[in-house]
């Protein structure tokens, strides 16, 4: 780290290392690494889901050789369904931990920065509020999924593994389970899933979640929640109808809706087929990325002309 | 060249005048103070200046307007807001990187060498370290920018007298060249005015008062008044009384200081005692007797 930084320390020399593309990167990746310092859940809460899991995934072992041998009448399908069970699970927790990292930290990300005045020292810096907020969405929209699917499929191999030993040891063959499995497939699944269901589907509420925490001076969960509740109670009230309730909901919990397939499915299943063309051409996915945007140019302004503190 | 010129600044939030138009020049290579009570509109001057609300009237700092070119001048530019701003969570050590990183005129291996001063280890973070550390951190960080302003808003609040005396020496010897510029606000007066070359008061978002320091203590006198001489020294319309020590204590505004020494001992005011007389006069009677 430090001959790499030291490369930089003079004026002239960053200015001789071509300046315009060091102007807009450097910031920008000196923040995203700055909120991974402060916001140190960020990674340790996946990895550390993921380890606990995994702890008790090896204590389920134990069953296996037994499961393992009453199945050997088994169809790759039947095969499947008796032992995908704790990866798929794993896959759900992984996400669920994504989603509550990605909620936690958005409600902060602009707001604690102006409780704790510290602000006023990022804005001492030559970083520009568009810089800031858009190294700060870059945790709920890359880093976190990211983190996700690598932690995921690290633990779906790990486990794959551990069970290929415990087989062995006891005789057994283990080559029906990778086969079964299909561990490159589910991981291409689990990315994709991860992509269109937990990032771009529910990014309206993540950049909504950004917006709240640089507008409001307390309390960005009641802020952030209290609004939308509101309005589909107004709807049911006034209309007896739920469609925005509907709608928010099925922002929030993934592209379920989206994506046609057998909803018995589990997304990462190899059975499982993606749809891509329908789910990026429905003007739904593109309506919500549009309001994504706005709240985000919204936050990029409040950051700017709000008074620092 | 001025490093910043001001024409008509104004700005009202919501019903409140913070600055009412105020016209304001500070050549470079100047230190001011700018002192003022509180809500006379110090911060939001500084604010301005430092690009972080928009205002009306014209401004320009170091040639850049601060509101449009705001990240282009934020490389000439630092400053220390207030004590407690640097994030409680950060290492030594991630602040000194991260400095490195996003600041194109930071040099590291200077703020290790003001740093080494100090008692301060690389892996403390701010949370562990007391008040004066913090600010010593800041100082640091900060003296290791090679910019062309430096703002300092009420930096040492809140600091026993050993941090204070020693942050003002460190800004002198360490960082103020003579080509820099440093604006400082501040109540506790008697520390900086030893070291400001340029002084202006602020009351009520309108300046009251602008002068060089040398201005400062040729114009203004303060006598002791023997009480045989006070008739003769009331006829030479001082701008302020005040009891001390059993003696009246008259200020002068431009009268000579031979004219003065018959009446008592004179010496140079203090700038706290001229902050009350103007700003007093300046309350009571609307219209600046100070200027």
């Amino acid at each position: 780290m430090n001959s790499q930084a030291n490369t930089f320390s003079g004026p002239l020399e960053s200015r001789a290392i071509s300046p315009a593309a060091t102007a807009a990167v450097r910031p920008f990746y000196w923040s995203i690494r700055r909120e991974l310092w402060e916001n140190r859940y960020v990674y340790l809460a996946p990895v550390g889901a993921a380890a606990l899991f995994f702890l008790g995934f090896l204590i389920t072992l134990v069953h296996l050789p037994g499961k393992v041998r009453g199945m050997e009448m088994f169809s790759p399908m039947q095969y499947r369904e008796a032992i995908a069970g704790p990866y798929d699970i794993m896959s759900g927790a992984m996400m669920l931990v994504g989603m509550l990292v990605s909620i936690f930290y958005c409600l902060d990300a602009l707001y604690g920065e102006r409780r704790d005045r510290s602000i006023l020292f990022w804005k001492s810096l030559p970083i520009s509020d568009r810089t800031t907020v858009l190294a700060k969405a870059t945790i709920p929209f890359v880093i976190v999924p990211l983190l996700t699917f690598v932690t995921g499929i690290a633990t779906h191999f790990l486990m794959l593994v551990a069970s290929s030993l415990v087989l062995l040891a006891n005789g057994l063959n283990a080559s029906e389970l990778w086969t079964s499995i299909s561990y490159f497939r589910m991981s291409w699944l689990l990315l994709y899933h991860l992509l269109t269901a937990h990032t771009l589907w529910p990014a309206p509420w993540y950049a909504w979640l950004l917006f709240v925490s640089a507008r409001v001076r307390r309390a960005p969960f009641l802020w952030a929640v209290l609004p939308p509740v509101a309005l589909a109670a107004l709807e049911k009230i006034t209309f007896h109808t739920s469609h925005l309730g509907n709608l928010f909901a099925e922002r929030f919990i993934g592209s379920v809706a989206t994506d046609s397939h057998p909803p018995e499915l589990f997304p990462t299943n190899p059975m499982f087929h993606i749809h891509a063309g329908e789910y990026f051409g429905s003007p739904g996915f593109w309506i919500g990325i549009a309001i994504a945007a706005a709240f985000l140019v919204a936050a990029v302004r409040l950051r700017r002309y709000q008074a620092p503190i | 060249m001025a490093c910043i010129e001001a024409r008509g600044l104004r700005k009202t939030f919501d019903t409140t005048v913070a600055l009412d138009g105020i016209d304001l020049r500070v050549e470079e290579g100047r230190i001011l103070g700018l002192i003022g009570p509180n809500g006379a509109g110090k911060t939001t001057a500084l604010n301005a200046i430092l690009g972080l609300v928009p205002y009306q009237g014209e401004l320009r700092v170091l040639g850049r307007d601060p509101w449009t070119e705001r990240d282009q001048l934020m490389r000439d530019v630092c400053f220390i807001a207030d004590v407690a701003v640097l994030p409680r969570w950060m290492k030594v050590s991630q602040a000194l990187e991260f400095m490195t990183g996003v600041h194109p005129r930071f040099d590291r291996a200077k703020a290790e060498g003001f740093l080494a001063k100090t008692n301060i280890q690389r892996n403390h973070k701010v949370r562990e370290l007391s008040k004066g550390m913090v600010v010593q951190l800041h100082l640091a960080l900060v003296m290791a920018i090679d910019a062309r302003l430096l703002v300092l808003d009420e930096p040492t609040l809140g600091l026993d007298i050993l941090y204070r005396k020693q942050f003002y020496d460190s800004l002198l010897t360490d960082y103020f060249d003579g080509t820099r510029t440093i604006i400082v606000t501040t109540h506790q007066v008697e520390e900086v005015q030893n070291v400001l070359t340029d002084l202006m008061f602020i009351d009520r978002g309108r300046i009251v008062l602008t002068c060089t320091m040398e201005e400062f203590e040729s114009r203004y006198a303060e006598v002791m008044v023997k009480p045989e001489q006070m008739a003769a020294a009331r006829a030479l319309k001082p701008i302020h009384e005040r009891q001390g020590l059993g003696r009246t204590v008259l200020l002068f505004d431009r009268v000579p200081r031979q004219q003065l020494a018959v009446l008592g001992e004179v010496r140079t005011p203090s700038i706290a005692d001229l902050f009350v007389a103007v700003l007093g006069n300046h309350a009571g009677q609307k219209q600046g007797a100070g200027l």
